[in-house]
């Protein structure tokens, strides 16, 4: 038995310590053989760290950057979120229609195209596409990137459309002020439940194609029931961008943010 | 598959530490991925590979404690654990929980040469 670590010299591992040092053939303890090649006094070939080093620290960094960013110019930045199809645009085009007297910018995320920030520019507002190729969700730098190139005015409402995706992007801290969840009526009531994660994150949800419920089988309490479930501080705003009833209960949320944000300013 | 972004942002953060901390190789490395952080361990493990081909984390052993959620009921006023997100009290069935723990995504260890 090797009585430096206690194992029998043959690979195997006690309490789940793999091994640090080398054993020839004749039992003896080669610590020159080991990768390095050389032996450091009291100092074995293999070492292990601790480093407790967050996984998202880097992402954290930019986005804690992004916020101070926001903060300093009296800008407040919505992340949008929900599964491709949901109504992200359209709701944020009609939302755009009703913004004229406020300074506004949209940030929007694609894997491919700049269809959305076409439809967007069409209201006036100023947008930039970012396209993520074949990533699946916004980061931290792409939204600093993405404002050196937006360079929104001074009290501007910001919007982020991420990319439609309803698991990748709640990992992704952008420095948004608030984050909001979009979940259309055609979907299943229980979209929270199986994507927690990102309800979870959220501090809004918005509930949009509601036109539609005379038409469908969808019950919208039991959707803010699931919501709660997994953040039992959301707050729900039933919309449609194209019917009754309407957009205002998001609109309002908007302006409350705003006028909470005017008055910590002030 | 966000997964890939962080397994590579992992092989990042590696490469730095190695220069900090002076090492060539990495044979081990001991992760903590809560039961409700944003990874899935298995899309981790098959990101982990991939990232760290041909870095000085090839070919090494990945790790991974997974640390059980906990969350405070306010409703009964308890600290309880719990499997996932959406999951009730287990002691009162109430939904009411804060999240307090187990959402850690972090690179705990590197056994390195």
């Amino acid at each position: 038995m090797c009585t430096v670590c206690g194992c029998d010299g043959k690979g195997q591992t006690i309490d789940g310590h793999s091994h640090h040092h080398d054993h020839g053939d004749d039992g003896a303890l080669n610590y020159g053989a080991g990768e390095a090649g050389v032996h450091v006094p009291g100092q074995s070939q293999t070492r292990l760290i601790e480093i407790e080093h967050d996984i998202l620290s880097k992402n954290d960094a930019l986005a804690a950057e992004n916020r101070s960013r926001f903060l300093q110019q009296g800008i407040i930045a919505i992340n949008m979120m929900s599964s491709p199809g949901s109504g992200k645009t359209t709701l944020l085009v009609e939302t755009l229609k009703s913004l004229k007297d406020r300074p506004v910018g949209v940030i929007e995320g694609d894997q491919q195209t700049s269809n959305d920030a076409d439809r967007i520019r069409e209201t006036g507002a100023p947008a930039i596409q970012v396209n993520t190729g074949k990533g699946c969700h916004l980061d931290a730098e792409m939204v600093g990137h993405a404002m050196d190139h937006l360079a929104p005015e001074q009290g501007t409402l910001l919007f982020i459309e991420n990319v439609g995706n309803l698991v990748c992007p709640a990992a992704f801290d952008l420095g948004e002020t608030r984050r909001v969840v979009l979940a259309s009526v055609t979907e299943g009531e229980d979209k929270p439940l199986k994507y927690p994660e990102m309800f979870a994150a959220a501090d809004a949800m918005v509930v949009t194609k509601a036109d539609l419920l005379p038409h469908i089988h969808f019950d919208v309490e039991l959707l803010i029931e699931n919501a709660r479930k997994v953040q039992p501080r959301l707050d729900v705003l039933t919309t449609s961008a194209t019917g009754a009833p309407g957009i205002t209960p998001w609109l309002s949320w908007l302006n409350g943010l705003t006028l909470q944000f005017q008055e910590a300013a002030e | 598959m966000h997964e890939m972004s962080l397994a590579e942002g992992m092989v990042t953060a590696v490469q730095e530490q190695s220069k900090l901390q002076n090492f060539r190789h990495v044979k081990r490395v001991i992760l903590e991925i809560g039961a409700l952080s944003h990874v899935d361990p298995h899309a981790m493990e098959f990101s982990f590979e991939a990232a760290t081909r041909g870095t000085l984390m090839d070919g090494a052993d990945l790790e991974i404690l997974s640390p059980a959620g906990q969350a405070r009921c306010f409703a009964c006023d308890s600290d309880v654990t719990i499997e996932r997100r959406g999951d009730g009290c287990p002691n009162c069935g109430s939904h009411q929980l804060i999240v307090t723990g187990g959402e850690d995504m972090k690179i705990k260890a590197l056994e390195v040469v």
